[in-house]
């Protein structure tokens, strides 16, 4: 089992590297918080140890864990998507200069490339 | 349990697995972030479900236990949702390194809790994960409260050291590492008390001389760490899903606390050993001084910039400090209703965590496409009729390309090639490095000496009044 859970663990690090080495530096105080919401996950593990739980010091570990662990997910998540939201091709409001749009569709490509 | 139910709850894991993946791909461009930050969080949904009627399932959850999983969601997650809601962008910095605080600390509880049900009679293949958990976990748990507390300027960002401080880290890290193969040989709850203990002292002492400067990378590598303690959890409580995610973070972690040292120049192992890193607000020597400098006025800088066709602004940590990215953007934006080419240059290591300045400005409503990354803006300079620096310095130093410097061979801005160069500056106080910035002497460059956010208001001003 331990085996297969290392076997688990090392092929996720190499697809984690693959995968985020290709996000710009643009994105990466959001990725990084991406990235925080994601090992709240530790909620699950912290909802198993509540249900082994049958004394005292028990259910205080795992409050204090679960705790933990829900302000990281949602927090995280939440964090994420208000930066993100910021992240905007060009305001509306501002009405765009004559030379803007041409530097943009420049840019554009080498953002998707 | 059964079969059949245990192999759906696996695959259910695994399309929350394949969702962080996914979410995390989709981080590769702007337009479609959000989208991923979605499916991330429908995995994360998908993964608690399942957990929850994996315990329904077992059985052994007794009435308080329900209720200390309800309360603890009510109060965390409420709390994640407030602080998330009303944090400034200039303390995202402070919120992660809460996050991954709060993450490294529950998966430490986790094993700890875990060892203290199965007892003495556990194997080594269960042991080994559990001590690696609680070490790192603990680690990370305090650390990240230290460096929380030096970004948001509860504790003096400043390094703390002491003679000795490395001697004694070396040795607490060794309890750490030595008492927990002894957990591992002969299991203890009074020995991991003693690693729990070691852990958190070593956290403190790990982060405590590091310098506000050195922050970008130190939060990245709390960040892999956290990620690292969730994927040993994992292992302690055999949960696949814990593991992916836990090593997708570490990975993330690892990558971002590469390219933040490569950036500073400097080698992961010197940042930790610390010492040398500068804090906040670097010693202002007095006087705009110095020979060879030329001041420009506020009205002489607005004339340069509203008659330039291809301006770029290089923004720097001193602007962050000054919560200048509104004053900027207005100037900006003026520029721009004036036919000007503006974008803006951003170094790796601008703000206090990596990207940092990207999310300041787009909060300003600057349009990500108009920041440029430094290898791509690096030829554009020479086509630049100015280059305005607010707040950056050692990023913007030639002497970073000759050998025997104290910033040889970091990357930097290839500021000194545009036409002419505007610095705001409050004085001709040194960067972090400690070193004279040759840029400032150069003959094409005029120094105008405000703080950022005074004197971009005024910029913005004296181009409105005198060419409006």
């Amino acid at each position: 089992m331990l085996l297969t859970d290392f076997i688990i663990f090392v092929l996720s690090l190499w697809v984690g590297f693959e995968v985020i080495s290709k996000v710009p530096a643009t994105l990466h105080t959001p990725l990084m918080s991406a990235a925080n919401s994601i090992h709240g996950v530790v909620l699950a593990g912290a909802i198993v140890i509540a249900a082994t739980a049958h004394n005292a010091v028990g259910y205080v570990l795992a409050f204090v864990a679960v705790t933990f662990a829900a302000m990281n997910v949602v927090g995280g998540y939440v964090v994420t998507g208000r930066m993100l939201k910021m992240f905007k091709r060009r305001p509306t409001q501002a009405p765009a200069a004559p030379a803007a749009p041409v530097a943009q569709a420049g840019q554009n490509s080498k953002v998707t490339a | 349990m059964t079969g059949t139910f245990n192999t759906v709850i696996q695959l259910i894991y695994l399309v929350a697995a394949s969702c962080f993946v996914l979410g995390l791909h989709l981080m590769n461009n702007p337009a479609t972030a959000r989208r991923g930050n979605q499916v991330s969080v429908a995995g994360m949904v998908a993964a608690i479900v399942a957990t929850g009627v994996l315990v329904i399932h077992l059985g052994v959850i007794s009435a308080t236990g329900w209720i200390v999983i309800a309360a603890g969601i009510l109060v965390g997650g409420g709390a994640g949702l407030y602080t998330a809601r009303t944090v400034k962008m200039t303390a995202m910095p402070q919120l992660v390194s809460v996050f991954n605080a709060v993450g490294g600390g529950a998966a430490a509880l986790v094993a700890i809790r875990d060892f203290m049900s199965v007892g003495s009679s556990i194997g080594a293949s269960h042991s080994v994960p559990t001590v690696l958990d609680v070490i790192i976990g603990s680690v990370t748990f305090s650390g990240s409260i230290i460096a929380a507390g030096k970004l948001q300027g509860l504790i003096t960002s400043a390094p703390v050291t002491f003679p000795g401080a490395r001697f004694v880290n070396l040795i607490v890290a060794a309890v750490a590492v030595g008492v927990g193969g002894y957990v591992i040989a002969a299991p203890s709850m009074a020995s991991l008390g003693i690693v729990i203990a070691a852990a958190l002292i070593f956290g403190i002492t790990m982060v405590m001389p590091i310098g506000g400067a050195d922050m970008p990378v130190v939060i990245s590598l709390l960040n892999a760490f956290t990620g690292t303690a969730v994927a040993m959890a994992g292992f302690v409580i055999d949960n696949t899903g814990l593991i992916i995610a836990g090593a997708l973070v570490g990975a993330s972690g690892g990558i971002l606390t590469k390219l933040m040292a490569d950036a500073m120049n400097r080698s992961i192992g010197n940042i930790m050993l610390g010492g040398f890193g500068s804090g906040d607000s670097a010693v202002a020597i007095a006087g705009p001084a110095g020979a060879g400098v030329q001041s420009i006025a506020a009205d002489d800088a607005a004339i340069q910039l509203a008659y330039a066709s291809k301006v770029i602004i290089v923004p720097g940590y001193g602007l962050a400090a000054a919560q200048a990215q509104h004053e900027v953007a207005a100037l900006a934006d003026l520029l721009e209703s004036r036919g000007v080419d503006v974008s803006y240059a951003i170094h790796p290591v601008a703000g206090r965590m990596p990207g940092h300045m990207n999310v300041l400005l787009a909060e300003a409503n600057v349009p990500y496409p108009l920041l440029k990354e430094m290898d791509e803006i690096n030829p554009e300079f020479a086509r630049t009729d100015v280059a305005l620096v607010i707040g950056a310095n050692d990023v913007t130093n030639p002497a970073a390309r000759r050998p025997g410097t104290a910033i040889s061979g970091m990357p930097i801005l290839d500021v000194d090639a545009a036409k002419s160069i505007i610095v705001i500056k409050r004085s001709m106080g040194h960067g972090y490095a400690g070193i004279d910035n040759e840029l400032y002497t150069n003959p094409k460059t005029s120094m105008f000496f405000a703080d950022a956010k005074k004197g971009l208001a005024e910029l913005t001003a004296s181009v409105k009044t005198l060419v409006g």
